[in-house]
């Protein structure tokens, strides 16, 4: 908001005087009143019973949880070698995992800040339920780091804390980075995420019928109370963190790349491992937004707010991230025969043409020609279809770190050190639960909270801006109408 | 300006008047209206941040922004100045060759407290100058207030504001408005959380704070204990202790010898009569390695460690182990012999080594527990310790041999 919420200049002085028309472009579809905004989205919150598909889903996720929670709890018991890192692969389903799930987090933020700072207001119906889905990716993500360490009750050694052993950790390891910027990353995250929500906390307050409702929900709205002047440093506050969320999430899984990069293993070792991990991770998150927003606007009748428009951006920003994606697979191979380095060479010819070539195949497949399908505007605009291409996406997502994780340790520089990983049952159904997890936290989340930002959505309307009488602005107070621009 | 008029009554004090509107232009108006009047104590109450409201109600721009940049900044002095104290001062880290504090390698981190102190200025600073949380407000007796978070604006004169006059005030805002004016009252202690709740509040801030005060207290304090580990998993190792038996071996030792055959890594001594301390088949009668004071000084420490308890500090066979014995009178006790029998002082060095190395008797072997040189070292402090107590005149070099008889 701030001033991003200016007046959209368009055009220059000089064309001023042509006399052309700038509408506001509509954001929402069906009824443009504030009441009705606040209506549709709380009445999700309110309702007595949720729709009998929320119970279903929930039921399998929450599941799917508990064993999670199983799993974690025999890990942690028995140690790391219940699951199938072992010589040549050390680094096995949990890193892939970890980094798949820090990817997925990255579209909620990338929402959230980077469109906001361009503007792009549409981004205010998909922000809320996708920084939501980045913090419970995050926490996904979080999980693997911690409990991959073995020794579990000593993950505290990660952080410099003045200890018995007079000892500190190593700053200048890509792995401490990482500690760093994950948990940066998922505090800020949280804290927009939370900032964001406090006017509509006000909002499911004030509605509340309940004393139970009206204690909880007042006591995290803070005793918000729309005040003009709370609302400028709110802005103000909302624009900063939004600058400072932008670079950070460029930077965390560059970051997450250097843990790669930084080494010194044959399809590890190069420089595009930045960009273009910060560009799959983009990718990706896009494709879960899709993924979980189509059942959910279906489900609960957001229709009206999280239109069709908004999920054809999105997958337009699928294609384009899909796109150098796919440009920096063919960018890899063409450095790894120009740089003329025969164990590089050997990776990337293994990987298409080895005993993983299987996994290399269905990354193709599913991140390069898979949003190729974006280009048809039926398809991109048809929810079936979106979902299965973005379904499509993650699974190519997750492939892609398989392939870089395991392909590049399974086979390094000498061929009596090379293996052949397999995963163990204890790793599949660990990452089954943490897709249980994510799904139970954002199933709760649509029931308890506002999926959409109520506050947000009602400053796109055409009730937000002041008209006066006499054609000039009343609330601008600088001559030219918000509504309608003389261009 | 005006006499003074009653701020309080039975509903407690006034907080101010309140006017209610439908849409943004109305309330936009009145709020210039308002501030035209010179009201400087009011505040528009919205759903959502009315673009303009701030220079209809001429309110100036927030010093959030300069919280946060100081703040940015001090992370960014801090994370500098903790990976260069804790790398590079206090436990330097030396890796892979790099220089301990190198701007490259400690930029990530460097990036990533500024961006997280920045945030925490404009999270919190923006909660803290709007003077939040506040659970409980004059403005939420207002019956229609709940609108505001809905689809209703307000507009509120407080009391406190110079030019606030009952009257007049009141009638400013009613010509703005088609809604009833109403007056807000500050419900009398309304605005404190029950004492429940502070006594408890504080009961918890004060036990969260017990942990860091104990670990304080142990980092700063004297104490002859060992240090506190609070995870203990390394004196417990599932691992084979001497002396137990492991049935993964055929012989059922856990402790492994060495294999047939081989030398370890340093134990490679290729002259056989340091090795063994023969000449061809004689004991050898000169030290094979060089003896200096050194050498000495090291035997006696190692003498003092492995022979002394039985054969004594001087070598008379009275150690603390012998005279025990002696004490308990031991049935099967072996006296260990005199260091200066004529027997013992006849031995060739060689065949002192071999004793040292082997045992004899009752006397264990030390070639375990000593290396070869030292085994060397003991038998010279051994020769050195016969000699200093079977001194004869004729040892005294003969410069001094005049003193002696002087005496």
């Amino acid at each position: 908001m701030g001033s991003a919420h200016g007046p959209i200049s368009v055009g220059s002085a000089g064309t001023q005087s042509r006399g052309e028309v700038w509408t506001r472009p509509v954001l929402v579809d069906g009824d443009q009143s504030l009441g009705a905004v606040t209506r549709r989205v709380c009445d999700v919150v309110e309702a007595p019973k949720p729709p009998r598909a929320w119970y279903i889903a929930i039921t399998i996720s929450a599941s799917l949880t508990l064993m999670l929670f199983g799993m974690v709890v025999y890990l942690i018991a028995t140690g790391v070698g219940v699951w199938g890192n072992t010589n040549p692969v050390f680094w096995g389903w949990d890193i892939v995992n970890f980094v798949f799930w820090v990817g997925i987090a990255h579209a909620g933020t990338l929402i959230s800040a980077i469109l906001f700072l361009l503007r792009q207001k549409w981004r205010t119906s998909v922000n809320r339920a996708a920084e939501a889905m980045t913090l419970f990716a995050v926490c996904c993500a979080g999980m693997y780091p911690a409990i991959h360490v073995g020794r579990i009750w000593v993950a505290y050694w990660l952080f410099p804390l003045p200890n018995q052993m007079q000892m500190w950790p190593n700053f200048r390891s890509p792995l401490l980075w990482d500690v760093f910027a994950v948990s940066t990353y998922a505090t800020v995250s949280l804290l927009f995420w939370y900032m964001g929500l406090v006017p509509d906390l006000a909002t499911l307050r004030d509605r509340a019928v309940t004393p139970l409702r009206r204690r909880l929900y007042g006591f995290f709205a803070l005793g918000w109370r729309g005040s003009a002047r709370h609302w400028q440093r709110f802005e103000r506050a909302y624009l900063i963190l939004a600058a400072l969320a932008t670079p950070l999430v460029l930077s965390v899984h560059s970051v997450v790349s250097f843990d790669f990069a930084v080494s010194q293993v044959p399809g590890w070792h190069t420089t595009i491992f930045p960009p273009y991990f910060v560009a799959g991770a983009i990718f990706s998150g896009f494709a879960m937004v899709v993924t979980i927003m189509v059942p959910a606007r279906e489900l609960f009748g957001l229709r009206d707010l999280v239109t069709m428009k908004h999920l054809e951006n999105m997958n337009k920003v699928i294609l384009a991230t899909g796109s150098m994606v796919g440009l920096a697979y063919a960018t890899e191979f063409f450095i790894a025969w120009y740089g003329g380095n025969a164990f590089e060479r050997f990776t990337f010819l293994n990987r298409a043409l080895g005993p993983y070539a299987w996994a290399y195949w269905i990354m193709i497949f599913c991140n390069v020609v898979a949003p190729q399908f974006f280009w048809s505007k039926s398809i991109r605009t048809n929810p079936w279809l979106m979902v299965g291409v973005c379904i499509l996406v993650n699974v190519g997502m997750w492939f892609e770190r398989f392939v870089i994780v395991v392909t590049s340790l399974s086979r390094d520089y000498l061929p009596s050190a090379w293996g052949y990983f397999k995963p163990t049952p204890i790793d599949i159904c660990t990452f089954i639960g943490t897709l249980g997890l994510f799904f139970t936290l954002f199933l709760l989340f649509c029931r308890y909270l506002p999926m959409v930002a109520i506050a947000e959505v009602k400053t796109v309307l055409p009730d937000a801006h002041a008209h006066d009488e006499h054609g000039h602005a009343g609330g601008a107070a600088h001559g030219r109408s918000p509504e309608v621009q003389h261009v | 300006m005006s006499e003074p008029i009653p701020t309080t009554d039975e509903r407690g004090e006034l907080h101010g008047f309140v006017a209610e509107f439908d849409d943004v232009t109305s309330v936009t108006r009145a709020a210039r209206a308002v501030r035209d009047a010179g009201y400087q104590k009011f505040d528009v109450y919205s759903p959502f941040p009315i673009h303009g409201i701030e220079r209809a109600m001429g309110l100036r721009s927030t010093h959030l922004p300069w919280i946060v940049l100081v703040c940015g900044v001090s992370g960014l002095g801090l994370a500098l100045l903790l990976q260069y104290w804790t790398n590079a001062v206090d436990y330097p880290f030396k890796i892979s060759g790099k220089p301990l504090f190198g701007i490259p390698a400690n930029i990530p981190i460097t990036f990533e407290v500024t961006v997280l102190l920045s945030a925490f200025a404009a999270f919190f600073g923006m909660f803290v100058l709007n003077k939040l949380p506040e659970h409980h407000h004059a403005l939420f007796e207002h019956p229609r207030f709940r609108r505001a978070t809905d689809d209703g604006f307000f507009l509120a004169i407080e009391a406190g504001d110079t030019r606030f006059d009952s009257k007049r005030t009141r009638e400013l805002l009613q010509s703005l408005t088609q809604h009833p004016v109403v007056a807000c009252h500050a419900a009398r202690g309304g605005d404190h959380a029950p004492s429940w709740i502070r006594v408890g509040g504080i009961a918890v801030a004060l036990i969260a704070l017990l942990p860091l005060a104990a670990a304080v207290a142990a980092r700063t304090g004297d104490t002859t204990k060992p240090a506190f580990h609070i995870v203990n998993d390394m004196d417990s190792q599932a691992r084979f202790r001497a002396q137990v038996a492991n049935p993964v071996f055929a012989d059922g030792r856990a402790m492994r010898p060495d294999p047939a055959g081989t030398v370890a890594f340093d134990g490679l001594i290729e002259d056989p009569v340091v090795l063994t301390g023969k000449r061809g088949d004689a004991w050898t009668t000169t030290m094979p390695v060089a003896v200096d004071a050194r050498v000495l000084a090291r035997g006696r420490e190692r003498f003092g460690i492995y022979c002394a308890p039985c054969h004594g500090g001087a070598g008379y066979g009275d150690g603390l182990v012998a005279n025990r014995a002696k004490d308990l009178q031991e049935p099967n006790w072996v006296p260990p012999a005199s260091l200066h029998d004529t027997l013992v002082r006849g031995r060739a060095l060689g065949q002192l080594f071999d004793t040292v190395r082997n045992g004899v008797r009752t006397m264990p072997a030390y070639g375990r527990q000593m290396s070869v040189e030292d085994s060397w070292a003991v038998v010279a402090y051994v020769r050195a310790l016969q000699r200093s107590q079977n001194g004869t005149p004729a040892d005294v070099p003969e410069a001094k041999q005049a003193e002696l008889g002087a005496r």
